[in-house]
């Protein structure tokens, strides 16, 4: 089967943010950049479906600035095998994500894809649910693991309460967990063979999608912070102090 | 203006996240109805009509609804969508899960996890691990809005609102459920617990996480939490997982056991109302949020705590 992989750039989940002060949004500058964890995972899982002969081609693609390129550069050489950057330095939203996507599916036509289950840095959780939905194709979201079932797909996914194990028919959209696989570091030979591999490069307007925002920052502020309390010397200290406090 | 708020269920009872969800949804304001999808949820059906606040319960009853599955839950909601102006999903995994299909169908989008409600177009919400709080305004006719339990207080129950039958869809589906594993336990739930005790790698072994872990939760009548490396190294089910990407909490106590305080951490507890942290380093950044920190060994330390309670 055909796997595309979307994957995109985000901060580096160590950094800590901060809030700009005039309130518009937080300090990008200078700041560690990185593919988003999940779609570390979730091109993991391709190239593994790949290496084992279920995946023929596995497609990766950003939307994004120009440094995404990086990122998609970053996917080949964990093993995909070409890429499509959707070049924009507009804010673009999961939905107008989502109805892009959609475009590359309607001229890619494959058989799965395969997302993150949410980019940390918005932690909006939408874009996988949301092309489902535009394809009408059935979807996993949170998957924990992945089978191949004939023409079907058989995905166990973390719900709350334990595990819930579905089974789709292809083509099929699912979305990535934490434990569905570790990924790997791409090795130096295939870091350079990724730089002969071939990126497309379309801009959102190729695909005659509307990407206008339908959502506005009033204001980002900083959360109330919370001060360090004491520290407590011993275990009977700490049982006084709670109880003192009605904790317990 | 009205409002349709998905019921969180499992069949047999309400879960609590619907409580606060109507709170919410009686925030943005007008009338606001429950929709309860399941199969033989009757009793559920009835318990949502006791929610104070609650005009009418729309209950759906059918195997294509019975675990809720995204494509039945679209089909099914979409079309009553064009008797309200917002729906309103708890953002638990179910909602997570049919959030964004149901807004991408409406064309608008999803506000996810918000925190507050400002007016009828502005929301709060969390941003970055919850290291930014995001006012966000929404030009759409229709509000998808998932709301994060922990914000919002669970509404009462001295209503007693009528429940009426919607078909529930017919399928068949391109999913099909197949099994679940759920973890059963009688502990408190983890989301609306009131004490939660959550172990971290520094446990282990499942062995240790077990031993010394689920005793002091026993004693302080609190849900078990765990710290993705604890959960990743299998000392803890996978819904344990407190933070960024695992579960938000914010019980009257969390007690962090073992767990180094990293922000992905952080994001999931640091709104609790008494934070213990027990660590040996004393400078692990969890004793940046913590209310009272005990700089100890972990071995020694919980069996002492648990024998002290
Ligand atoms: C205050 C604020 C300011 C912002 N400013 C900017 C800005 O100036 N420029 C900017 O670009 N963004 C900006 N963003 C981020 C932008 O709004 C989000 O990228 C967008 O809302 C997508 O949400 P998400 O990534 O959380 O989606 P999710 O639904 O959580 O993402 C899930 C998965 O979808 C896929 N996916 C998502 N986005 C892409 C993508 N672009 N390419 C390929 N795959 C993708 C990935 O597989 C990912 O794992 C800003 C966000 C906020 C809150
Ligand atoms: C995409 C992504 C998402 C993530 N989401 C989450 C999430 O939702 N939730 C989450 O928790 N993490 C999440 N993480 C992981 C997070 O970054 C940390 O790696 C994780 O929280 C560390 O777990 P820990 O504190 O148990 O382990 P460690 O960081 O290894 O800390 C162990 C602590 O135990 C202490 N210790 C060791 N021995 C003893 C002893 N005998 N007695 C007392 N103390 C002792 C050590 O001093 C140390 O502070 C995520 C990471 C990524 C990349």
């Amino acid at each position: 089967m055909k796997v595309i992989v979307p994957v995109k750039r985000v901060i580096d989940y160590n950094v800590k943010v901060r809030v700009k002060p005039d309130q518009t949004g937080v300090d990008l500058a200078n700041v560690k950049m990185s593919m988003n964890p999940f779609d570390e995972i979730s091109v993991e899982e391709a190239v593994r479906m790949k290496e084992a002969g279920t995946a023929t081609e596995v497609v990766i693609v950003s939307i994004g600035p120009q440094q995404a390129q990086e990122t998609i550069r970053t996917a080949l050489a964990m093993g995909g095998d070409r890429g499509i950057l959707i070049k924009t330095d507009e804010t673009v939203e999961p939905l107008a994500v989502a109805k892009l996507l959609a475009k590359v599916v309607e001229e890619e036509k494959p058989d799965l894809v395969l997302l993150g289950k949410q980019a940390i840095d918005d932690d909006s959780n939408q874009t996988g649910q949301m092309l489902a939905a535009l394809l009408d194709w059935p979807q996993a979201t949170f998957a924990y693991k992945l089978e191949k079932d004939g023409d079907a797909l058989t995905v166990t996914r973390e719900v709350d309460g334990g595990l819930q194990t579905l089974k789709l028919a292809t083509p099929a959209i699912v979305t990535v967990d934490l434990r569905l696989n570790e990924p790997r570091y791409a090795s130096l030979p295939n870091i350079m063979k990724a730089k002969k591999k071939p990126i497309d490069e379309k801009a959102p307007g190729d695909y005659g999608v509307d990407i206008a925002p339908r959502l506005s920052v009033v204001k980002v502020t900083e959360p109330p912070v919370r001060e360090a309390g004491e520290k407590v010397e011993d275990v009977a200290t700490l049982v006084s102090k709670l109880k003192a406090a009605g904790a317990i | 203006m009205a409002v349709l708020v998905i019921a969180e269920h499992d069949n047999a009872s309400l879960n609590d996240a619907t409580h606060k969800v109507v709170t919410a949804a009686a925030k943005f304001g007008g009338d606001v109805d429950v929709l309860v999808a399941g199969e033989g949820a009757g009793d559920v059906a009835a318990a949502a009509g006791k929610i104070s606040g609650v005009r009418k319960v729309l209950h759906a009853d059918g195997a294509s609804v019975a675990k809720q599955v995204a494509e039945a839950m679209e089909a099914l909601i979409v079309p009553l969508m064009d008797g309200y102006d917002a729906v309103f999903i708890p953002a638990t995994t179910m909602g997570k899960n049919i959030g964004p299909r149901i807004a991408a169908k409406l064309d608008v989008m999803q506000l996810s996890d918000i925190t507050d409600v400002i007016d009828t177009d502005t929301f709060e919400r969390p941003i970055y691990a919850g290291n930014a709080i995001l006012t966000v305004k929404s030009s759409d006719a229709k509000k998808v809005i998932t709301v994060r339990g922990t914000a919002f207080d669970a509404a009462g129950e001295d209503g007693s609102a009528s429940v009426e039958a919607v078909d529930a869809p017919a399928g068949p589906f391109k999913s099909e459920f197949v099994s679940e594993q759920m973890v059963k336990s009688d502990r408190p739930e983890l989301a609306g617990a009131k004490r939660v005790v959550s172990g971290g790698r520094a446990l282990g072994s499942k062995e240790e996480f077990d031993r010394l872990i689920v005793p002091l939760a026993d004693k302080l009548e609190a849900a078990v939490g765990a710290s993705r490396a604890a959960v990743d190294a299998g000392y803890a089910p996978n819904d344990y997982q407190v933070g960024q990407t695992g579960k938000i909490v914010a019980p009257e106590l969390y007690v962090a056991v073992g767990i180094s305080g990293a922000i992905q951490h952080l994001a999931g507890m640091k709104d609790s109302k008494i934070i213990v942290a027990i660590n040996k380093d004393e400078e692990a950044p969890i004793f940046q949020v913590a209310d009272y920190g005990l700089v100890a060994d972990l071995f020694n330390a919980v069996p002492e705590l648990t024998e002290a309670l």
